[in-house]
């Protein structure tokens, strides 16, 4: 088991470096920083000192290393935009991303399974061709466009939820959290339902496949035959082999809320890192990119990670050689 | 009174061509701890009539006629519930790949126990004793070792050891074993058969074995019935209708045994091929492949009649024949 999460975190290592690399890429060679910072008027001794400050007359490698070695500290330089440590942007910002997300993510699953898991059973009844109906939605429209539908029927017309940003927070050390007062709540639905609703009929869609398919597997037959209930039959036999390629799907998809909230960020002026991205790629803020590239692909990592433990956790043959570290899925 | 009386069973497929039917008025009987062997080219319908009895037909597939009893009650219109409770516990099931007839995410004493509980008022721990029992009884070394490990711990024998204890856990009194032979090696072949044999007299269960092996049906079945196009071709004694078959598909099919004992090669294939559902010939479904037809095979459909101590559909055997 150890020795398994071990080899997981040593395969993260290469992934995070080649993105260091690239993002440091982004970092040196696009834009000119100094010129950036100057603005038009300087002079040659102005230029030469602030190069040296940033350690940009040293060699290729020496600066990715230090680069490197700065961002493991948290340290991603100074945003162009802001004038600010990067870090400091990202810390402040992160929370709200960070709930956004994670809303969606919850309400996509608690919402997306079941309803997978309904349409999957009860093929033919109208309430499965519904849902079925309602996910094409989903999949299909853009998510600014519901975004911008659902500000219209509940802020415009019914005036129910806030339009934009986070409503009331609090604040606790370096985290600021909606979670905790009704409007921060309120301030949330909307935004998370536009984030999350792609994911949701993703999720539903895909777990209504996986069980139409391990329904009518030779095991789920075979438990039938020994006359288990229709409960234990779809619950317990049939939902659990689903979950391995479920699961899959919904760590990528989570993932791809945190990296992809940017949309949904500017619909709803929501004050995360999408939004920070946005506006730091309007004027080439080279710094606040190069993290945010970073900070995604630990993200990933961290999830592909959980992934595998649940792997691990769900499906016996994967614990096959108790202690001996086996990669592949 | 039979244990299983099956009759004039039809099972019909609607499709957009119209209905197909693949069973078309079946019937035998299975009297208690009694083997019925069930053979037949590969779409006669065997599987079916087995899925049919145990309530388990894949949809659109549905029986659209005839009765199944048992013990004298029918149980082929029972509401979902009653018919779960006969599955498994009055009627059991063995398939034919036991790779894939096990759940891979659950170890095999959980899906014992599961099952046992499923039919019995039993608490764990005696639930669990007897799963362990079953598994020394179908031959398991060190079952109570092995009993939390997973199907794929497992070979494929073994694995359909596990099967079989799985269909016979809550003590059914009949049991259907579909081809429960055909995925596994030949060298354990006969082990499984031979286990399967024993278990079932011990406890008086009755077995509807379906293979396409004659030998295995020489050897275990007390009674065969030979299917042909979703209709019983014959049925009778074991002896009498490997010795002497009385329907000219079953002398086909029997001059299809590779005899050990006389090494020449008696392989005999029948021309041609069974037709499909939707082109059944009319008359006896067999005429454009036998040798022995006649006028009458083509217009008129036989029924099962006596032909020697065997029931054989097939006019050579008509009533009016016998005495021409
Ligand atoms: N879902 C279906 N729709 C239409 N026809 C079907 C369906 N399922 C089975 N059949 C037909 O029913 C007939 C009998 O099938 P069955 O599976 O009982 O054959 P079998 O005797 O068990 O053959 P095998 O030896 O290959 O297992 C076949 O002709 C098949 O084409
Ligand atoms: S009824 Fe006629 S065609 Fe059919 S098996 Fe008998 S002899 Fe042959
Ligand atoms: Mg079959």
């Amino acid at each position: 088991m150890f020795a398994f999460i071990l080899s997981r975190i040593l395969q993260a290592v290469p992934v995070l470096l080649v993105v260091g690399f690239i993002s440091y890429a982004m970092f040196a060679f696009v834009g000119d920083p100094v010129t950036i910072m100057l603005g038009q008027d300087y002079t040659e001794a102005q230029r030469v000192a602030l190069v040296h400050q940033l350690g940009l007359d040293q060699p290729f490698f020496v600066q990715y290393a230090k680069y490197m070695w700065a961002a493991l500290h948290g340290n991603f330089g100074i945003s162009y935009r802001m004038a600010r440590p990067v870090g400091d942007l990202i810390a402040e910002r992160l929370p709200a991303t960070l709930e956004l997300s994670l809303t969606s993510a919850v309400l996509a699953v608690l919402v997306g399974v079941p309803m997978g898991v309904y349409t999957g059973i009860r093929r033919n009844a109208v309430v499965s061709r519904i849902f079925m109906i309602f996910s094409l939605l989903g999949v299909s429209l853009p998510t600014f466009l519901i975004g911008i539908l659902l500000i219209l029927l509940f802020s415009v017309v019914l005036g129910w939820l806030p339009s934009f940003g986070r409503g009331d927070v609090v604040h606790f050390a370096h985290w600021s959290t909606g979670f905790l007062t009704p409007l921060g709540l309120k301030s949330l639905i909307l935004p998370a339902i536009t984030l999350g609703l792609f994911q949701m009929t993703l999720i539903m869609r895909l777990v209504r496949a996986e069980m139409l398919e391990v329904l009518r597997s030779d095991y789920i037959k075979f438990a039938r035959a020994r006359g288990l209930s229709q409960r234990a039959i779809n619950f317990g036999h049939a939902l659990k082999n689903t979950l391995v390629p479920v699961i899959t799907i919904i760590g990528l998809q989570i993932g791809g809320l945190v990296a992809f909230s940017i949309v949904t960020e500017t619909v709803f002026q929501w004050p995360g890192m999408g939004l920070l991205l946005v506006q730091s790629i309007g004027v080439a803020d080279i710094p606040v990119m190069a993290a945010y590239l970073q900070l995604i692909a630990v993200v990933f990592v961290c999830i592909n990670l959980i992934v595998d433990l649940l792997y691990y956790a769900v499906d016996p043959r994967l614990r096959m050689d108790r202690g001996r570290a086996t990669g592949g899925h | 009174m039979s244990l299983l009386d099956v009759q004039d069973l039809t099972v019909e497929f609607p499709t957009r061509r119209g209905v197909l039917r693949a069973l078309d008025g079946v019937s035998f009987s299975i009297e208690a701890g009694e083997v019925l062997g069930v053979v037949g080219e590969s779409g006669a319908g065997k599987s079916l009539t087995g899925a049919a009895i145990i309530g388990l037909l894949e949809p659109p597939g549905r029986v659209a006629g005839g009765r199944i009893l048992l013990d004298g009650a029918r149980i082929d219109d029972l509401p979902a519930d009653r018919m779960r409770a006969i599955r498994g516990k009055q009627i059991g099931a063995i398939f034919q790949d036991p790779l894939t007839t096990l759940n891979p995410l659950y170890s095999i004493g959980r899906q014992l126990v599961e099952t046992i509980q499923t039919h019995l008022r039993l608490s764990d721990r005696d639930a669990r004793a007897r799963a362990v029992k079953w598994l020394e009884d179908v031959g398991i070394p060190a079952a109570r070792e092995r009993i939390d490990a997973y199907p794929h711990e497992f070979s494929g024998g073994m694995r359909q050891r596990v099967v079989i204890a799985l269909a016979l856990c809550a003590e059914p009194r009949l049991v259907i074993a579909d081809e429960p032979t055909t995925a596994l090696d030949v060298s354990i072949q006969a082990q499984i058969i031979a286990l399967l044999k024993n278990l079932a007299r011990e406890h008086g269960t009755s077995v509807m074995l379906v293979t396409h092996d004659m030998g295995v049906i020489a050897e275990t079945a007390d009674r065969v019935a030979v299917m042909y196009a979703g209709r019983i071709a014959e049925i009778g004694p074991v002896r009498e209708v490997v010795k002497h078959p009385a329907h000219p598909y079953s002398e086909g099919l029997m001059g299809s045994i590779p005899s050990l004992t006389h090494r020449v090669e008696r392989l005999r294939q029948i021309d041609g091929a069974m037709p499909r559902l939707t082109a059944i010939p009319q008359g006896c479904a067999f005429n454009p492949r036998c040798e022995k037809v006649f006028d009458r095979c083509r217009v008129e459909r036989p029924d099962l009649m006596e032909a020697g101590r065997s029931r054989a559909a097939c006019w050579l055997y008509a009533a009016e024949n016998a005495h021409v």
